[in-house]
């Protein structure tokens, strides 16, 4: 009965016989030409994704440093701050002035791993006080509805009206930026974090104190320069 | 023996008229309502009207394109290596519809996050590829993809438009309800995405069975 069955079940069939030839040509050549097409559309957008990511940066220049009228980028030469050269050599430093012509803050890019890839953000630090008076993320894929929550959270983003980031005699924090749970500051250099996105607002917390750390005692040393440059500009 | 690619027979699974192809990914074969397929940019990024509408456009043009050049190069990709092939084929269109997207609006960009780059692993893609533009010509390969494109732009545009309405008070950032409203904040977060998803299927599934009884 079962041999009876097994005779009259159809043969398997065969699938057909492929060189190998014949599959590296045809991934080969797909390959190709999604490189020629990858390359020329990115050198064809290069010049609008730059243009744009320029005036993003201008705009958050004059929202991170308040009182802002006018900027002039800076560039670091032997621990010193210089106006930028054409082409600037990062990494740029943006001081910006009032209506005066005044220093009113420094804009300062800075980066780092955030939740899934680098955060970029830009902050303003105001020399006078010694403190960071405005934020902006420029560039995150932080997961939407959550770690996003640190560019329109408003408790979070209320950190950065005026995050203590003195400095002692030795050109250190005398405390650095730290991340503390949501009601639960109590000091001018604790930064409230957000439920649901404990990584990215402890990305954030670390990336300023990290850059802060180097750009802080930076700028002290240079604020001569700093100030100098309103008129030039 | 290797066997030339023009005795590759592949067989043609469709014979509905092109207008048949066109309108069953807005309804009968919708991605979203119907197959559950793409997931993770439906429930992420539909927290607004913009959003949705910039994921489903992003997510049509990388299916038409690639189920154009996956219908044109049918016979010439071995089935050995086809899934592969289709991979490198909607990844290289993703790329560029990111670098477009990124030349057209930083903003948008920005507020996509990492999910353009997830358009690469949408299910809905490559199952358009692998169950239809393999085995079709390239006009109904276009027109199927055009209408599951709609209808995943669609059903992102249904959560989008109750998830911001409810959740910010807006649509498509203009404010609706006035300063009296009070914002039901989880509509904008992960559950109310999967909460407005289940009212959008049991609607759904409630007006198929009406429909299958009246027939």
């Amino acid at each position: 009965m079962i041999a009876d069955a097994a005779a009259t079940r159809p043969a398997p069939v065969e699938p057909e016989p492929i060189s190998g030839t014949r599959m590296v040509v045809a991934l080969g050549s797909i390959g190709v030409m999604a490189a020629i097409m990858l390359v020329m559309t990115y050198l064809g957008t290069l010049p609008a994704i730059e243009r744009n990511r320029a005036e993003a940066l201008e705009q958050a220049i004059f929202e991170v440093v308040p009182g802002a009228a006018a900027r002039r980028g800076f560039e670091v030469r032997d621990g010193r701050l210089i106006p930028a050269g054409d082409p600037p050599v990062p990494p740029l430093y943006y001081a910006a002035y009032g209506p005066d012509g005044g220093l009113v803050g420094v804009a300062i890019p800075a980066e780092g791993q955030g939740f899934q890839d680098v955060l970029r953000v830009l902050y303003g630090y105001a020399p006078e006080c010694q403190c960071i008076v405005g934020f902006k993320v420029l560039e995150s894929k932080e997961t939407p509805g959550l770690g996003d929550k640190i560019e329109t959270d408003p408790v979070f983003r209320a950190n950065f009206v005026a995050l203590d980031v003195g400095l002692d005699a030795a050109g250190a924090f005398v405390n650095p930026p730290e991340l503390v749970k949501r009601g639960e500051k109590t000091e001018r250099w604790q930064v409230e974090g957000i439920t649901g996105a404990t990584i990215s607002a402890r990305a954030v917390t670390r990336i300023l104190g990290d850059s802060g750390a180097v750009a802080a005692p930076l700028i002290q040393r240079n604020l001569e320069a700093l100030s100098d440059g309103g008129s030039g500009d | 023996m290797a066997v030339p690619a023009t005795e590759i027979k592949l067989p043609l699974v469709t014979e509905a008229s092109n207008a048949e192809t066109l309108i069953k990914g807005l309804w009968r074969e919708n991605p979203v309502f119907v197959m559950l397929l793409g997931m993770c940019p439906v429930l992420a990024v539909t927290n607004s009207v913009i959003n949705a509408l910039a994921i489903g456009g992003a997510t049509t043009l990388v299916l038409l394109l690639s189920s154009t050049v996956v219908s044109l190069a049918r016979r010439l990709i071995p089935k050995q290596v086809r899934i592969a092939a289709y991979i490198l084929i909607i990844a290289t269109f993703v790329t560029a519809t990111e670098y477009a997207l990124q030349a057209l609006s930083y903003e948008v960009h920005k507020a996509l996050g990492a999910f353009i780059a997830l358009i690469v692993a949408n299910c809905a893609i490559l199952g358009r590829a692998e169950a239809f533009a393999s085995r079709n010509t390239v006009g109904k390969a276009m027109l199927d993809a055009l209408g599951m494109g709609a209808g995943f732009t669609l059903a992102c545009l249904s959560l989008g438009v109750v998830r911001e309405l409810l959740g910010n008070g807006t649509l498509a950032g203009v404010p609706v309800f006035g300063p009296a409203f009070e914002p039901w904040v989880i509509m904008v977060l992960p559950p109310g995405a999967f909460f407005v998803l289940g009212c959008w299927l049991l609607l759904f599934n409630r007006l198929r069975q009406r429909r299958e009884r009246r027939t």
